[in-house]
This record gives C-alpha cells, structure tokens and sequence, in this order.
C-alpha cells in the first residue's frame, strides 16, 4: 500500500514535537475526520530555522507531517508558501490515492503557521 | 520472531488435516460433480458427504443446505432472494445498523430498487434493541435479518428473541452466522430461523465457499441462475474441493470447540487484563461477557488506528482498525458509531482477534509492543497534549 520512503517517513519521524516560545503555530482538520495536525515554525530574518510537527492521524499524516516540516526548514517564509502537497506527494515517492487529502493537511498546517507568524509581527 | 497473527476475525489459516482432503479434489478426483460417469459421480459422493455432515453439525437436513461463494454472496442470497419472492407481500425490511457491508451495501442497492429498510440500533455493548425492532415492524415487513455475533466488537446477539419476535409476526427471520460459526455451537432447527449464512475460511477452511442454510419449504428468489445444481436454486459448477474443505473444517472445529475456545479466551482475557491494567486511556468496545471468545476490540484514546496497525505490522503483529483510514471511506466503523462511540476514539480502534495457533508467548510480546507503539504515538499526537484531564499523565 505505502511505498518504502512513505513507511521509512512514519517509522522515523523527524520534527515531533512542538517548539518552546514558537513564533508561528497552525493546527488543522479535526479529530471526528481522524485527523489534525499541528506545524510550529521558528522564525529568524524571515528564514524558518525550525519546524516541528505533532499529528493524529494515519501513516500518511505522519510521513507528510515529517516530510513537509524538514522541507521548509531553512526556507524563507514567501518559499515555504510555495511548498505544495504535490511537492510533498513528490518528495515522498507518491502516496496511495485515498490518502492524498493527508498531504494537504500538511500544506495547510504550514500556510496557517506562516499567516500566524505574520500576525504576530 | 515469526509473524504474530492476530486477526482471525479477517480470516484464519487453512487447518492442514483440511487441505490433506482438499488436495485429491483437485488433481485425482476432479469430475464435475453433475457430470454422469464416474468421475462425476465421485465428485458427487464428496459433495454429498460434505453437505450431511455439516447438516449433521448444525442441526439441519443435508436439503436445506446450499453451497455458495461465501458469505456475502450468502448474505446477498438472502436478502435479495426474498425482496425478489415476496415483494408482492411488502417492500419493507428490518435489518440491525451493525450488519457486515455484505448486507448493507445490498440493502442500500434494494433501496433504490423501491424498498424500504429500518436499521435497528443497538446498546452501548452493540447488542440489537430488541423494543425497537418490534416496534420498526409494519404489515409489509417481509425480513428481518440480525448477525448472530458482530465481527468487528465480537457481541452475540439475542438471536433467539429475534427468532421469537419474527416468528409472531409471521415474517422471514434470517441470521449472518459467519463470526459465530466456528466459535458457538449452533443449531439451527432448535433456533428456528429461516436462513443462515456461513463462510469457510472463518475456522480453517478455504476461502471462496460458504452456505446458506435455508429452511425447508421456505421459498426464495433466485440470485444466480444457471444450471441445475443445488436443487436448481443456484446455479455454478459446485467448489468440490471447496465443499470438502468446508465440512473437514467445521468438524474440526466442532470436535474441539470447548478445549479451543477455552484456551483462546485465555489469551484473549490475559491481553484484555494488561492492555487495561498497563496502556491508560484505553477502552475495551463490545461487551465484557457476551462477546466471541477470541475478540478483544479497543480504543486508544488520542491516537489513530491506521498508524497503530502500521506500527504493528513493522513489528511483524497483524491486525485489524476500524479507523477510517484503513478503509476508502472517510468514516470510521459504523459499528462503533451506532454503539455510540465518538468518531475521534471510533478512529483509534483496533481488533485484535487471536486464534488456536497463537500462544501467550506471542500475546506478551504483543501488549509489550503495542504499549512501547501507544506510546510513540501519543507523543506524537497533539490531542494528547491538548485534553487537560491527561496533563497528570
């Protein structure tokens, strides 16, 4: 069903968790569709030098949750807006079709972090 | 480690001693079982065999047996056979909310024939409300159909009530057997429904062939028309291997069903008792008696099933979600939500069906497994973090 980089991304994981003294957080889908997401970004001279991601949901949200947190890390905000879940989708080697709304969760997760980030300044 | 198996709700391994009988079917004695010389007529000895001793088992006349695919093609049978026969009578039908998708995916193809269905609630333990399927009853209600034992949360139903309910109002009673075949002693005539499903490979025999059990002189529609086999009522070259298979393996079954299911309720009890006693925030689905002796169905608050399985399978432990995820559907199992079950914990369900083969050893590691996996994926969860009553944690 999933290929080995999509397993390999859910059984690794990198970016769990949540960053202390945040400057951008998104939280997406809800808990009666099975999933949410949650993205944290750090943010210094409008490069991202960090993101972390906690997930409820399938092997999908997971692998896409690590894949597009390590994907923006080291971006400027306006190129982690243009990070896509076809990106995402890409990067991973393609996902089954029933699981291709997990991938945009994760765009989402990012772009509300960003618009958060920009808020705050 | 070798492969932990533990979703014998899904299927089980074919019994060896069953496919010894099986084999002979396929190279030796490969007649068609309608044909009139001798090889026809070998195959037809074996079918003949096969159909007495699984009437025999469960309490029916070898006449009131008919082979099938399985048991959605069974359950299809029924359901559709009697809409078919008795739509002069009425268009309406009753059939519980927790029935397996081979009823409730043909129910809703019924619908758009001009049928009606009620689907019947059950308890918070997935035990059918017996006042309200009385009550959904009219004067057109031709069926009522209930499963005799839910394959997802393992609870036995009331069936002789249901039988009881039918028979007063005169109306067609039907029951899918398929979970409980192999795990309860049935007898069909003492029940006295009027159709049954079963399916083979639910207690070590093959896929690919089941029965229906239909009273005798009960009248149904046909669904599969062709020859003359079973007594002209469902055409197909009959599965002699299959057939074979299917009786070897229900009298397997039943020879030792109290020593198995003993020995399988004990591992299954001693899973339940550290899953709960060790993992927090877990729920136990079903009821704690009135359930198959080898399912233990729970929830895993704040984590979802899909990834729970995933883990699982990475440690080489099988089994089964009721999570949305691990279906094309968005919704997770309609069993959970009509028992009441919150879809975010209905997602976090997993179905652990154990059977003969399994041992305590592989129970042990299991629960060891799943408690370091449980917890991997709450760290990982921001549900986990959000819900304040798990901050002492």
């Amino acid at each position: 069903m999933y290929n080995e980089k999509v397993i390999d991304a859910f059984k690794n994981p990198k970016n769990v968790g949540e960053i202390e003294n945040y400057d951008g957080i998104g939280t997406v889908g809800n808990a009666t569709c099975g999933d949410i997401m949650q993205i944290t970004i750090k943010v210094e001279n409008d490069v991202i030098v960090d993101a972390k991601f906690k997930t409820f949901g399938c092997a999908a949200a997971v692998a896409t949750s690590s894949t597009a947190t390590d994907m923006i890390i080291g971006m400027t905000i306006d190129e982690a807006l243009q990070v896509t879940n076809r990106k995402v989708i890409e990067y991973l080697g393609g996902l089954p079709s029933q699981k291709i709304h997990c991938s945009v969760l994760a765009e989402e997760a990012i772009k509300k972090a960003i618009e958060d980030y920009k808020s705050k300044k | 480690m070798k492969p932990i198996y533990l979703d014998h709700a899904a299927t089980t391994p074919l019994d060896k001693r069953v496919l010894e009988k099986m084999l002979p079917y396929f190279t030796e004695n490969y007649g068609n079982a309608n044909s009139q010389h001798s090889f026809g007529q070998t195959a037809k000895v074996a079918v003949d065999n096969a159909r007495k001793t699984i009437a025999d088992i469960i309490g029916a006349k070898p006449s009131e047996i008919y082979f099938t695919s399985g048991g959605t093609e069974s359950d299809n049978w029924a359901l559709r056979g009697t809409a078919k026969r008795y739509k002069d009578k009425g268009k309406h039908l009753i059939i519980s909310k927790i029935e397996h998708h081979a009823m409730l995916t043909t129910a809703k193809e019924l619908e758009k024939e001009g049928f009606e269905f009620s689907y019947i609630g059950v308890d918070e333990y997935g035990s059918i409300n017996l006042d309200e399927l009385e009550k959904a009853i009219r004067p057109d209600t031709i069926f009522i159909g209930c499963m005799y034992a839910n394959n997802e949360v393992g609870t036995i139903q009331p069936i002789e009530k249901i039988v009881e309910i039918a028979k007063k109002h005169n109306i067609v009673c039907f029951t899918d057997a398929v979970q409980a075949m192999g795990a309860i002693e049935i007898n069909v005539s003492k029940l006295g429904v009027d159709m049954m499903s079963f399916s083979a490979h639910k207690f070590g025999g093959p896929k690919g062939v089941g029965a229906l059990y239909i009273r005798n002189g009960l009248d149904l529609g046909k669904i599969i028309t062709g020859g003359h086999q079973e007594r002209t009522r469902r055409g197909g070259t009959t599965n002699v291997a299959g057939v074979v298979g299917f009786s070897e393996a229900l009298r397997l079954s039943r020879e030792s069903l109290d020593k198995d299911n003993e020995y399988i309720k004990g591992l299954r009890d001693r899973f339940i008792e550290r899953v709960e006693s060790e993992i927090p925030y877990v729920k136990l689905n079903g009821s704690r008696e009135n359930r198959l002796s080898n399912n233990a169905d729970f929830s895993f608050y704040f984590i979802e099933g899909e990834s729970i399985l995933m883990m699982l399978d990475l440690e080489g432990i099988a089994v089964s979600s009721g999570s949305a995820c691990s279906s094309d559907s968005l919704d997770p199992s309609h069993v959970l939500l009509a028992m009441g079950i919150p879809a975010e914990y209905a997602h976090g369900s997993i179905r652990f069906t154990f059977g003969k083969d399994n041992t305590l050893e592989e129970v042990e590691y299991t629960v060891d497994k799943l408690k370091e996996i449980i917890h991997k994926l709450r760290e990982m969860s921001p549900l986990f973090k959000l819900n304040s009553e798990v901050k002492n944690v």
